[in-house]
C-alpha cells in the first residue's frame, strides 16, 4: 500500500498529537524536555534510528512519517524503563511507542514473525497457534485434588487462576505451572482454571500495537469471567496481571486481581511450616518489568524467596526500578529473529551475565517468558553454563518436597 | 472394456522426472488387478528414447513441435484425443506442476472422473493421502476411465524401471493450433546457496554441535549422502552457518524426505518448521528432548561418536 | 482489470482430525475451518495486481462457518466485492460441483483474470482452478509464483521442482493456480477488519442443486498409523550406524 499517496496527511503532527492526547496522560508529550534520558536508558536505544526522544523530536518537526518508514520501533520491548525515568512523567511506553507500533501495524508493515503470533492469537487465542482444546492438558498429571476446570465443576471457587499462554502450552513453562498447582493444593486453596475457555490476556499484543486484537481477546475473556463466580483472580503472568488490573477495567471488566507471588506472600504464615527442604543456593531474583517497574511490586517475590531455608538472596547490579528487561515484552518474544539481526546480542544474555557476576547459582523468575529465554541465554553465555533458572513457584515446590 | 493403464510420462528439459518411475510402478500394480497392458505415454519433440528405462509394455509416442515444451494447453489437446480413442481403464499423471496442469481440464473436457493425491492402489481401490498426510481416503476406482494424479511414497521408483527398453509406437498427433499458453524462457535456479525448503535430504545441526569446527562432521555426512546441511537458530546466530540454512519459525519450513537432526532439542519454534518432513531421525543425548516426540527414529548415542562411523558406512554402501 | 478470486475454507490442521460414525468422512464436531493458505496467497496476488495496474477484485467463497469473517478480512486487505455462494451443501461439495456452480456465476462477471490457490489440502477430485478454467473454457496454468500483465496476456512464472522456473505467456482471460504471491499475505489489523464489518457488504448468490459428478466416491477414511514416540535405536555407535543405513535404504535415500 502506497501509504503516502493513499493516506495523505495521516501522519501529520496534528493528527498524531490528536490520537496521542486521547490516551491517558498523553498530553504530557507536550512537556518533553528533550533531555534524552529515555533514549539513554532504553536497552536497545542505541540501535534505533528513532529512539523515544527522537520520535518526539520528529513529531514536533512534523516528520513523523519518517519514523513510520523505519522499522526501528520494533526493537522496543516495552520494558517501561523510559516511562520510569522520564522527568516529565510522559507515558512513553504506553502512549508513544505503542502508538507508533499501531501506526505501523495499520500500514501493514509488520515483521513476519510478529505477524504469525498476532494471527495465531486471533484465531486460536494463543500466540503459539496451539489448539485451544489442549489449553488445560498440562493439568492432567495433577492429583489430590485434580485441577478444577470451571466449565466442568460448575460451582463457585475462591480463586480463579488465570493461567496464561506460555504456562499452558510451552513445555518448559508447564513445569512451573504444575509446580504452582501443587503449591496451591498444598495450601488448600480452592481454585479453578478456565482451561479451553481461556484466551490470551492480550497485553503483549496490545503493546505490540494491536489494540483491536487486545480488545477482542479482552471481550472474550470478559464474557467467560461473567459466567462464573469467584472472589478474586490470580495470574501466573505479570503481563496478565497488568492487563487485568489496569486495562480490562477500562473495558468494564473489573475484578480483584493479584500476581501469584502477592497472593502467596499474603499467606506466608501458612507457607513457612511447609518449607521443609533446604534449597541451598545463592539466588538472584529478576524483577519482571510488568510486576516491578510497571506495577511497583518488588517485595512479595523476595519475601517468598527469603522464607526458603538455605536460600541466600543476592541482588544483581540492575534491580528493583532499574532492573534489566529480558527482552520478551512489547512483542519481543515474537521478534527474536528480527531483533537478533539488528543487535547481535540478546537482553536475556546480558541479564544472565549479571546473574553470574552477582555470584548466583540460581536465577529466580516470576514471569513465564523467562524460563525459556534465560535458559537459552545461559547455554550461550560462556560463564553461565551452571546457572539454573527457576520460577519462584518451582523453588517453593522444591522446598515443600512436592 | 479396455483394461489398459496409461502412464503420462513426466520429463523436463531432456530429463525424466522420478515421479515417472513411481507412476510406472503404480501402473504395473494396478494392471495386475485390471489385467490390461501398461503404456507409457510420451509427449514431446525428439524425445523418443526418453522412456527406455520405464517398465512399460509399450510406449505411445506423440511428437509435435508444439509439444517441445510442456504446456497445459498442448498436453491437454494431445491427450484428450488419445484417451478418447483408446479409452483406457485408468490414466496416471503426476500430482505435480505438470500433471495437475492437465488432469482437471481432461476430466471436464472428456467427462471422466478424477481422483487426486493417490498414494497407492489396493486391488481395484485407490488410496489417497490428504490433509497434510493426516487422513487417507479410500474408494473404488471410478469407471469408465479413471483419471488419477499420483503422489510419491507408495511405490519404490525401482519397481518402475526396466533394463529392457519397451517398443516405441509413434502416434499421430492432430493439429495443435491456437495454443493459449507458450513458454517464453526458462530461468535456472540461482547458483549460490541452496534453498533448503526444496531439498529432499537435510542434515540439521543444533546447539549440540557445540562449535563451528564440528560442523564439518555434518558436512561430511551430507556430502556422503548427497544431502544439504541446515541448522537451528543457535548455530546460525553464532554464524557457524549462513541464515539461508536456518530451519525454524524465523527461518524456513522444510519438508524433506529425510531430516536427520543432530544435537537439536526440538523446541516448538524449530519443531513446527519440520513437521512436514517425511521421516525425522533425531540424535540427542537427552532422552527427554521434545524432538523425540515428532521423530520417527531416535538415538541417544553421542553424535560425535555416531556421525563419523555413519559417514564411513554410507560411503561404503555407495561403493566409495 | 477485473480480477476474480474464488477461495474456500478448509479444515484447520492444528486441531486433531477424526473420522465420523460413517467411517467415510471427517467428523465436523470439532472441525475448525481456516482459509486455504494458497487461496490467501491468491487474494494477496490479486491485490498486488490491482495496486500495480488498477481495476477491481472480487472474492467469492462457498458458505461455511466463518466465511463472513474471512470475506471481511479480504475486504480490509483491499478486495472490492465480496460474494458468498449459498445453497444446500449438506451432501458435501466436491470441486467439480463447486466448479460448475462458480462457472455459471463467474461467467457474468466477465473477468480478465481468475486467481485461486493451486490446490487445497483436502482436494480429492482435482483443484478448483483447473476445473473452473475448463468449465469456462479458459486456459489454466498452475504453480504460479509471479504474475505480470501485458496487453491481452499474462506473463507468469511457473514453478518446477529443483528451483527451475518457466516464464509463460498465457492468453487472457485465464485462470491461474497460485503457489505463492509475490509477497507473503500482508497483515491486516483487527481494527481494520472490524471497520470492514461495518462498511462492507457480502452479496449472496443462490446456487442450484449440486450434483457430485466428476469425483470419486470415498468408501472409507482413516488415519495412517501414527507412531507415538520415536522408535529408539540402541547399541554401540557401530550398531546404531548399521541400523541407520538400513533405514536410509528403506527410505530410498541410499
Amino acid at each position: 500500500m502506497k501509504t503516502t499517496e493513499m493516506q495523505e496527511n495521516v501522519f501529520s503532527r496534528e493528527k498524531i498529537y490528536a490520537s496521542l492526547f486521547e490516551l491517558e496522560n498523553g498530553e504530557r508529550i507536550r512537556t518533553c524536555l528533550q533531555c534524552g534520558s529515555c533514549s539513554g536508558i532504553c536497552p536497545f536505544g542505541y540501535l534505533m534510528e528513532f529512539p523515544p526522544s527522537l520520535i518526539i523530536a520528529a513529531l514536533r518537526a512534523d516528520m513523523y512519517e519518517e519514523v513510520i518508514n523505519t522499522e526501528s520501533v520494533w526493537m522496543c520491548v516495552s520494558c517501561y524503563a523510559c516511562t520510569q525515568i522520564c522527568p516529565s512523567q510522559i507515558p512513553v511506553t504506553a502512549a508513544l511507542m505503542t502508538h507508533t507500533k499501531e501506526e505501523l501495524l495499520l500500514a501493514g508493515k509488520v515483521p513476519t514473525e510478529l505477524q504469525s503470533a498476532l494471527e495465531n492469537s486471533q484465531r486460536y487465542g494463543n500466540p503459539m497457534g496451539e489448539s485451544p482444546r489442549k489449553r488445560a492438558d498440562w493439568a492432567a498429571s495433577i492429583e489430590n485434588p485434580k485441577v478444577n476446570i470451571m466449565g466442568m465443576i460448575r460451582r463457585p471457587v475462591d480463586v480463579l487462576w488465570f493461567v496464561g499462554d506460555y504456562p499452558s502450552y510451552h513445555p518448559r513453562v508447564q513445569l512451573a505451572t504444575k509446580a504452582l498447582a501443587k503449591v496451591l493444593n498444598a495450601l488448600g486453596v480452592d481454585f479453578g482454571i478456565l482451561g479451553p475457555e481461556e484466551n490470551s490476556d492480550g497485553d503483549t499484543q496490545r503493546l505490540a500495537g494491536e489494540r483491536g486484537l487486545f480488545e477482542m481477546l479482552a471481550e472474550k475473556n470478559g464474557k467467560v469471567f461473567r459466567k462464573y463466580k469467584f472472589n478474586r483472580i490470580i495470574t501466573t503472568d505479570p503481563h496478565a496481571f497488568n492487563a487485568l488490573k489496569n486495562e480490562y477495567p477500562k473495558l468494564g471488566i473489573d475484578y480483584p486481581v493479584q500476581h501469584y507471588t502477592q497472593f502467596l506472600a499474603e499467606r506466608l504464615d501458612d507457607i513457612k511450616p511447609l518449607l521443609t527442604h533446604e534449597v541451598k543456593a545463592r539466588v538472584a531474583y529478576h524483577d519482571p518489568c510488568y510486576l516491578g517497574r510497571a506495577n511497583g511490586v518488588y517485595e512479595p517475590p523476595r519475601t517468598l524467596l527469603q522464607a526458603i531455608p538455605g536460600l541466600e538472596l543476592v541482588e544483581m547490579s540492575h534491580n528493583h526500578t532499574n532492573s534489566l528487561c529480558c527482552g520478551g515484552g512489547g512483542g519481543g518474544m515474537w521478534l527474536d529473529g528480527f531483533q537478533w539481526e539488528k543487535a547481535h546480542t540478546r537482553l536475556s544474555e546480558w541479564r544472565v551475565g549479571e546473574a553470574v557476576k552477582a555470584g548466583a547459582e540460581i536465577l529466580a523468575v516470576a514471569c513465564p517468558y523467562e524460563p525459556p529465554r534465560f535458559e537459552d541465554a545461559a547455554k550461550t553465555v560462556k560463564e553461565a553454563s551452571h546457572l539454573a533458572v527457576y520460577e519462584i513457584a518451582e523453588l517453593l515446590a522444591k522446598s515443600m518436597g512436592l | 472394456m479396455n483394461q489398459d493403464i496409461f502412464v503420462v510420462v513426466e520429463h523436463l528439459r531432456g530429463a525424466l522426472a522420478e515421479i515417472s518411475y513411481v507412476m510406472m510402478a503404480a501402473g504395473r500394480d494396478l494392471a495386475r488387478t485390471t489385467g490390461g497392458k501398461v503404456y507409457a505415454v510420451l509427449l514431446g519433440q525428439n524425445v523418443q528414447n526418453l522412456a527406455d528405462t520405464l517398465a512399460a509394455d509399450a510406449v505411445l509416442y506423440l511428437e509435435s513441435p508444439s509439444l517441445a515444451d510442456f504446456t497445459s494447453d498442448g498436453y491437454c489437446k494431445a491427450l484428450s484425443g488419445l484417451i478418447g480413442q483408446h479409452q483406457p481403464r485408468a490414466v496416471l499423471m503426476g500430482h505435480t506442476s505438470v500433471g495437475t496442469d492437465v488432469a482437471g481440464a481432461l476430466s471436464v473436457r472428456l467427462g471422466l472422473p478424477l481422483v487426486t493425491s493417490v498414494r497407492h492402489f489396493e486391488g481395484d481401490k485407490f488410496v489417497s493421502q490428504i490433509c497434510g498426510g493426516k487422513i487417507m481416503a479410500e474408494g473404488e476406482l471410478p469407471a469408465p476411465t479413471a483419471l488419477i494424479t499420483l503422489v510419491p511414497g507408495g511405490y519404490k521408483p525401482e519397481s518402475g524401471q526396466s533394463a529392457q527398453a519397451p517398443l516405441v509406437t509413434p502416434v499421430a498427433v492432430g493439429a495443435l493450433e491456437d495454443l493459449r499458453v507458450s513458454v517464453r524462457q526458462y530461468i535456472e535456479p540461482e547458483a549460490g546457496d541452496v534453498d533448503i525448503s526444496k531439498e529432499p535430504l537435510l542434515i540439521a545441526v543444533g546447539r549440540g554441535i557445540q562449535n563451528q569446527d564440528n560442523v564439518v562432521l555434518a558436512d561430511d555426512l551430507a556430502k556422503a549422502l548427497g544431502g544439504v546441511v541446515c541448522a537451528s537458530r543457535p548455530v546460525v546466530d553464532q554464524n557457524w552457518l549462513p541464515t539461508t540454512r536456518l530451519v525454524g519459525k524465523s527461518g524456513k519450513a522444510v519438508k524433506p524426505k529425510l531430516y536427520l537432526a543432530l544435537g537439536i532439542s526440538g523446541a516448538p519454534e524449530h519443531a513446527e518448521a519440520i513437521t512436514g518432513s517425511n521421516c525425522i531421525i533425531a540424535v540427542n543425548t537427552d532422552a527427554a528432548a521434545p524432538i523425540f516426540n515428532i521423530a520417527k527414529y531416535g538415538t541417544t548415542t553421542d553424535l560425535f561418536d555416531l556421525v563419523p562411523v555413519l559417514t564411513e558406512k554410507v560411503l561404503q554402501a555407495k561403493g566409495g | 482489470m477485473n480480477i476474480v478470486v474464488p477461495v474456500k475454507l478448509v479444515p484447520d490442521l492444528v486441531e486433531e482430525l477424526t473420522i465420523d460414525a460413517s467411517g467415510a468422512a471427517l467428523d465436523t464436531m470439532w472441525l475448525r475451518l481456516i482459509i486455504n493458505e494458497l487461496d490467501d496467497h491468491a487474494i494477496e496476488q490479486a491485490i498486488l495486481l490491482k495496486e500495480r495496474y488498477g481495476g477491481q477484485v472480487t472474492v467469492l467463497a462457498p458458505d461455511s462457518e466463518g466465511v463472513d469473517d474471512m470475506l471481511f478480512t479480504a475486504s480490509a486487505r483491499g478486495a472490492d466485492q465480496l460474494v458468498k455462494l449459498v445453497g444446500n451443501f449438506e451432501g458435501g461439495v466436491n470441486n467439480h460441483a463447486l466448479g460448475r456452480a462458480l462457472a455459471a456465476y463467474v461467467k457474468d462477471l466477465k473477468p480478465d483474470l481468475i486467481l485461486t490457490g493451486v490446490q487445497a489440502h483436502n482436494d480429492l477430485d482435482g483443484s478448483i482452478g483447473a476445473l473452473l478454467a475448463e468449465y469456462l473454457q479458459m486456459p489454466y496454468v498452475g504453480y504460479v509464483s509471479g504474475v505480470n500483465l501485458e496487453t491481452d496476456k499474462a506473463v507468469v512464472r511457473k514453478e518446477y521442482p529443483g528451483g527451475l522456473i518457466a516464464e509463460l505467456e498465457v492468453a487472457l482471460p485465464a485462470v491461474l493456480g497460485i503457489q505463492a504471491a509475490e509477497q507473503p499475505p500482508r497483515y491486516v489489523a483487527i481494527s481494520k477488519v472490524r471497520q470492514a464489518m461495518k462498511t462492507a457488504t457480502i452479496e449472496e448468490h443462490e446456487v442450484a442443486e449440486l450434483d457430485l459428478l466428476g469425483g470419486a466416491v470415498v468408501s472409507r477414511m482413516f488415519q495412517p498409523e501414527a507412531a507415538e514416540k520415536a522408535t529408539m535405536l540402541s547399541g554401540d555407535p557401530d550398531a546404531v550406524a548399521e541400523q541407520l543405513i538400513g533405514i536410509f535404504k528403506e527410505l530410498g535415500v541410499l
